[in-house]
């Protein structure tokens, strides 16, 4: 499972990478997407994954008897999830605009801001 | 709990930027809110300020979690004095807003994005939690997506793609090292990072996590090779907007650098060696740039990333006095940098332009506003008594003493590339003869505003040149200061004891 894991991350990373290169504006949204989710599976990964191990502690007990499941990761995940998918909107939004205005989704066209002026 | 107190600066910009929406459809009453709303700001921030330089480093512990398990807002002489200073740019921003930005802008949440700008910079300063530290730097990007491409110009849209990946970069790059650094130690507590780093067996990853931490916060704060975002889009929204920007938005990832470098990744030979080599080549990079640009605020917007370098390499030395002058230079760049971009946008509400070529004159037809521009232009250089000149002597001291004659060399050769800078500015915007500049048809000259709208204008610029000057001749307090600032960061000791006092002391 960790490997299956650890390899989708390092994929999510390149693809995510590779589509923020491209010239393109819709690819550079795909990019930002999938390495966001890259970044949130690295998290999830790194939080060591146990399963079927809920992180409660027994009435009887005062602290863990067992290895459990860290919550902490889930919860920065989630954090996580919602700010990016904050962003994402944006960016969509903010792309979808700009193709509006400059007529144009290649972004080697989007170089009249170092043009002297 | 009395403690609370640091965390007020934060709930007011929160309280006011609620309020803000409130008043949605009247401008009147936004426009009277945020200067009320910043004034209190700016008032409780110096309570706070007072309050941790006379009784030391306070903490809170959010939900009365104890430390490493909650979050912790850590209010040490560093953060403050940082809170302090937005809350001073923010206070002049926003009055300098008022007239400067345009009504189409300011009719769709302007200052209440502000303000939530405002409230992510003290968060990011005051939290003592890496993963809280990430959320506030989310904050505070979301809103300046917002304010950068507010309005919607062709030349606005084009920077804000530009700033929002390579910012969208940086945090998810910061996330990475994040997780990586949780994975190794299970907590995201500062203080207790900063413990628990040195024991772990694994010294090779950790290094890997500082330099993916540089490399996010580098982007952030626009040091070489990783800048391209910051000339290409700074000077694209609203001059109010770029001089917040300018003034603090890089200085939060120099702020977040130092922190994380002198409180958990601390004393690498090969990280400090990256810093300086990186700093220097800041330095050249940003006055190189600037010296060849045309429009003035690009000219300044390169002119930050040369100054960005003289920071850094003041954390690469990594000896007290170089810290000491980092903190100078940094208490001393906020103001300086946020002035010269509300100088830009006055220069061009009297002359319809930015362009080096086209100004000129404004000597001759304004020469009292041409005085008051000249203490923070010379400020920025450092001639002697005024603020600029006072941190670079400790940079140099230290340089010296570590026998460090490449970075001893890249700041005078900064120093005197921005004198350059700035002669060529004055002379060329001052003094030369004008050229005739096509006007915008709605543009409202300075000549046709009322005369509230002037002291509007003029204000802010004439309070943070105050300011500016207070830092210069009173340079005494502000080395105290800075020393103090350093000693404590040298220690991390303190800062640790801090975090975890309020738990000793409850059991």
């Amino acid at each position: 499972m960790e490997i299956l894991l650890a390899v989708i991350t390092g994929l999510l990373y390149a693809a995510g990478i590779y589509m923020m290169l491209r010239r393109s504006l819709v690819k550079l949204i795909l990019g930002i997407i999938l390495l966001g989710n890259g970044v949130n599976l690295l998290i999830f990964l790194l939080g060591r994954i146990t399963k079927g191990k809920p992180p409660i502690i027994p009435e009887e007990a005062k602290v863990f008897q067992e290895i459990y499941a860290d919550p902490v990761p889930q919860a920065l995940i989630l954090t996580a999830i919602v700010i990016s998918f904050g962003l994402q909107a944006f960016a969509i939004i903010l792309v979808k605009r700009t193709y509006k205005v400059l007529g144009t989704d290649d972004l080697d066209q989007l170089n009249t801001t170092d043009e002297d002026s | 709990m009395s403690n609370l107190a640091i965390l007020s600066p934060l709930l007011i910009h929160l309280l006011f930027s609620i309020l803000l929406m409130f008043a949605w459809r009247s401008l009147k009453w936004q426009k009277s809110l945020t200067i009320i709303g910043n004034s209190i700001a700016l008032a409780a921030s110096i309570w706070v300020f007072i309050l941790v330089y006379e009784h030391g480093t306070q903490t809170v512990q959010s939900g009365n979690w104890q430390a490493p398990f909650g979050i912790t807002f850590v209010g040490d002489m560093l953060a403050v004095t940082l809170v302090l200073l937005t809350c001073i740019s923010g206070f002049a921003v926003a009055i300098f807003s008022v007239v400067s930005v345009i009504k189409a802008r300011l009719k769709f949440g302007y200052f209440s994005v502000f303000h939530f700008l405002l409230m992510g910079l003290i968060g990011a300063f005051l939290t003592g939690d890496i993963f809280n530290l990430y959320v506030w730097f989310e904050i505070i990007i979301i809103s300046s997506f917002v304010l950068i491409s507010l309005g919607g110009e062709k030349n606005q849209l084009e920077g804000a793609v530009k700033y929002f990946t390579l910012n969208f970069l940086a945090s998810m790059i910061f996330l990475t090292a994040l997780g990586v650094l949780y994975g190794l130690t299970g907590t995201l507590n500062m203080a207790d990072l900063s413990q628990k780093i040195v024991l772990l067996e694994n010294q090779a990853l950790v290094e890997i996590c500082a330099v993916l931490f540089l490399v996010g916060f580098g982007i952030k704060s626009a040091v070489f090779p990783l800048y391209f975002w910051l000339p290409a889009s700074y000077h694209t929204p609203p001059s109010a907007v770029s001089a917040i920007f300018a003034g603090l938005l890089t200085k939060v990832g120099v702020y977040a650098l130092i922190r994380v470098f002198t409180l958990i990744f601390v004393g690498d030979l090969f990280l400090e060696t990256l810093l300086l080599s990186i700093a220097i080549l800041s330095i050249f990079s940003g006055g190189i740039g600037a010296l060849i640009q045309n429009n003035i605020r690009k000219v300044f917007s390169y002119l930050i990333i040369c100054h960005i370098g003289f920071m850094i390499g003041g954390l690469g030395l990594f000896t007290t006095v170089a810290i000491a002058g980092t903190i100078f230079y940094l208490i001393h760049d906020i103001i300086v940098k946020t002035n010269l971009f509300l100088i830009s946008g006055l220069i061009y509400r009297l002359r319809s332009t930015s362009s080096l070529q086209k100004l000129g004159g404004l000597y001759d037809q304004y020469p009292k506003i041409s005085l008051l521009l000249a203490i923070p232009l010379f400020s920025l250089v450092g001639i002697p008594p005024l603020s600029g000149f006072w941190p670079k002597i400790s940079l140099i001291l230290a340089g010296f003493e570590q026998q460090n004659y490449w970075f001893v060399g890249a700041v005078i050769f900064g120093s005197l590339i921005t004198l350059v800078v700035i002669a060529k500015v004055w002379s060329e915007a001052f003094w030369k003869e004008p050229k005739p500049v096509k006007k915008w048809k709605k543009f409202v000259d300075f000549s046709q505003l009322k005369q509230i709208q002037k002291a509007q204008l003029i204000f802010p610029i004439a309070f943070l040149s105050v300011v500016s000057l207070y830092i210069g001749f009173g340079a005494e307090h502000i080395q105290q200061l800075s020393e103090r600032i350093a000693n404590e960061l040298m220690d991390n000791q303190q800062y640790i004891d801090a975090v975890f006092k309020t738990r000793t002391d409850a059991r």
